[in-house]
């Protein structure tokens, strides 16, 4: 593989809280090679967007990065100062995000936005701003654009600002573009033309792009590498293919399995118990044990650590193995957990009842609630 | 706003003019009495700059032969003890009215919206200082404070202006923070720190155009308070420095004779009555047409304001 373009290691972030500290990011590693699509999925409060906000110097102040390392060409952005951040902020790293009706700024004609981004880098003169964001606004499909470069964001619909909102984060031609969440708030038919657009706009430019998304079809129909995120921990990183085919973690099976789609009608819905757990502390066992239907005795006294399964793909998961044998074996595929019980019976213990022997608080503030935008 | 527009019954096809500010207008103009107070809250402005030039006498120009006369052809307003034509004295008092009322405010609103600003964006100790400083302000006399200031600066415009404009300070750096620590942490600044604006282009582009709308109305409710004020201080003998003529001066002297000559009371208490309604009808206004959330409750509202009136 070519050199990574951003490469993130050991990140942990904590946000203080009155009522203490919240773990949120707890030693994740990930890396973007050039022209790579990466989707992080996870639940809401699971630290996808935290990890990301916070390498980008975006936090709120009650949060801050306590460990790790983000190296983008060449640099630590974790190192630097706050105008170096800025700099490279919008420059070579554009971001879109979640809401695009309450992100332009009411006041300001759409147009001056999109130069505004420009001019604030020195990235052109005013006229070569303004050409170029006529030009931006054709090529994130907004017609007429000489008419709607003076038209205020309260004139546009939701999909019309998401695409001013990506014509600002890709004004400067940045390297990376971070979309958080970038189709959560549209329609379904918007949502397919943003990221077509997205898409037609990374092979133009070649851009690497992060997407970060809760929508499991989404990341799968984007992305060429997708990792899931539970309590501030990778939990798999896997090519597109392989998590597709072989998913090795439970949660990723369950993730896959709560997937609706259309015509599924008489499909049993296999929903994840239970909620995704406050990180009051940072996890000593598997974080995921509460939930799992594969628990075992080890995870509740053993952190698992990520370790590769294949080229490519790691997990972070004791029983991994076993774990992708059941979730690839045939007509199984809804019904993981029944199917690998009946293989071995002896060796899986009801979840639920093992998690209430624990006395295991699941109640409590999430890391979401910490920061309750943001993710 | 779009959804806005479409329950205001506004069609949005055809050329998309339709600015904010179009908008607004529409509400205003739903509001009456608020028109009304607009009118006259321009001719007021228009009186300021030409009342001096059209006034039949100068401000000190005594008539001693046509002392106390009653409203007449000559004397439209009447005249007082001293013969000073009553007319002339409301044209001038008009200037003095006009710079303290803006003045006044612009004074209180300048401190109030940068320490405002600054404790929002900063917050920490600076915002804990600053609005500390602002509840003490409010625990404060207004009232008390100003008489203090024009003791020790004096009775001129300028000191007068000063004396009025700073203990105000503190209701805008209230409202200011407030706003602004709603947006600080909202989408819209995370997006304009995303694509790389620093703080200062952040509370100059992003910050300050979104709240001057609230600040508009508080302006606009703060100015008749700040004429008041002013009234207030000549009725203690520490307003304008009395050759000079203002709406306060009068109407003190006015009240120690209002049985003889009442006309020297009802003149310029009537119009400076005006004159603080139509401001306070304005705000009304202005609050509505800026804050569309607001909806149709003018009738209601203008309501309140009637008895808040009375109440004080």
């Amino acid at each position: 593989m070519a050199e990574d373009l951003l490469s993130v290691d050991g990140l942990q972030v904590e946000f203080e809280r009155a009522s203490g500290t919240i773990y949120a990011v707890n030693g994740v590693s990930f890396s973007v090679a050039p022209g790579e699509t990466l989707g992080i999925v996870g639940e809401s409060g699971s630290g996808k967007s935290v990890s990301v906000l916070s390498i980008m110097g975006l936090l709120r102040s009650n949060g801050r990065v306590t460990g790790g390392s983000a190296k983008f060409m060449g640099k630590d952005l974790l190192k630097l100062r706050r105008r170096q951040l800025e700099d490279i902020r919008g420059r070579d790293v554009g971001m879109v995000f979640q809401d695009p009706m309450t992100s332009l700024n009411p006041t300001m004609r759409v147009g001056d936005q999109i130069m505004e981004a420009m001019l604030c880098h020195h990235y052109t003169s005013r006229r070569g701003a303004f050409n170029r964001t006529l030009q931006l606004l054709e090529e994130v499909g907004i017609p007429e654009a000489k008419a709607r470069f003076s038209s205020y964001p309260h004139e546009f619909s939701g999909g019309m600002r998401q695409r001013v909102m990506i014509a600002i984060a890709i004004a400067c031609e940045p390297q990376l573009l971070i979309a958080d969440e970038p189709t959560t708030a549209l329609d379904v038919t918007v949502q397919a033309q943003i990221l077509a657009l997205l898409r037609e706009l990374q092979e133009k430019r070649k851009m690497s792009i992060i997407l970060i998304t809760h929508d499991f079809g989404v990341a799968t129909n984007f992305c060429d590498r997708v990792i899931v995120m539970y309590a501030g921990k990778v939990m798999e990183s896997a090519p597109l293919d392989r998590f597709l085919c072989q998913p090795a973690h439970p949660y990723t099976i369950g993730l896959k399995r709560s997937v609706i789609e259309v015509g599924d009608k008489h499909r049993e819905l296999v929903a994840i118990p239970g909620m995704a757990t406050a990180l009051t502390e940072p996890p000593r066992y598997c974080p995921f044990a509460e939930r799992c239907s594969f628990v075992r005795e080890r995870c509740w006294s053993e952190l698992p650590q990520l370790r590769p399964v294949s080229s490519g793909h790691v997990v972070a998961c004791h029983y991994a193995e076993e774990v992708m044998a059941a979730g690839a074996s045939p007509g199984h595929s809804y019904r993981g957990d029944q199917a690998l019980a009946s293989q071995e019976p002896e060796a899986l213990t009801p979840a639920p009842a093992l998690g209430a022997q624990r006395g295991l608080a699941l109640k409590g503030p999430t890391a979401q609630e910490a920061q309750p935008h943001a993710s | 706003m779009a959804t806005i527009a479409a329950a205001a019954g506004i069609s949005t096809r055809g050329p998309r003019r339709t600015s904010q500010l179009s908008l607004a207008w529409r509400r205003y103009k739903r509001n009456k009495l608020a028109v009304a107070g607009a009118i006259v809250v321009v001719a007021f402005i228009v009186a300021g700059v030409i009342g001096p030039w059209v006034a039949p006498q100068g401000y000190a120009q005594a008539n001693f032969l046509d002392a106390n006369q009653p409203p007449s052809l000559r004397f439209p307003f009447g005249t007082d003890n001293l013969g000073h034509d009553m007319l002339s004295q409301v044209l001038w008092s008009f200037r003095n009215a006009v710079e303290i009322a803006f003045g006044a405010s612009l004074v209180s609103f300048a401190i109030g919206v940068a320490l405002g600003l600054w404790a929002g964006l900063r917050g920490g100790i600076v915002d804990m200082v600053v609005m500390r400083l602002v509840d003490f302000m409010f625990a404060f006399p207004n009232y008390f404070l100003s008489l203090f200031l024009v003791i020790t600066l004096g009775r001129n415009l300028l000191p007068i202006l000063l004396a009025i404009g700073i203990p105000g300070w503190a209701g805008y750096a209230r409202l200011v923070r407030g706003l602004v620590l709603g947006m600080r942490n909202g989408e819209m600044v995370e997006a304009a720190r995303a694509f790389g604006a620093s703080t200062g282009h952040i509370a100059r582009k992003y910050l300050l155009p979104n709240i001057t709308n609230s600040i508009f109305v508080a302006i606009a409710f703060g100015i008749p308070f700040d004429l008041l004020v002013m009234a207030s201080l000549s009725l203690v003998g520490l307003g304008l420095r009395p050759p000079l003529p203002s709406f306060g001066n009068m109407i003190a002297q006015a009240g120690g004779n209002v049985l003889g000559y009442p006309w020297l009371l009802y003149f310029p208490a009537g119009i400076f009555a005006v004159i603080l309604l139509s401001f306070l009808f304005v705000a009304d206004g202005l609050q509505e047409a800026l804050d569309p959330k607001a909806g149709e409750g003018h009738l209601r509202r203008t309501r309140r304001l009637w008895f808040g009136l009375r109440g004080r």
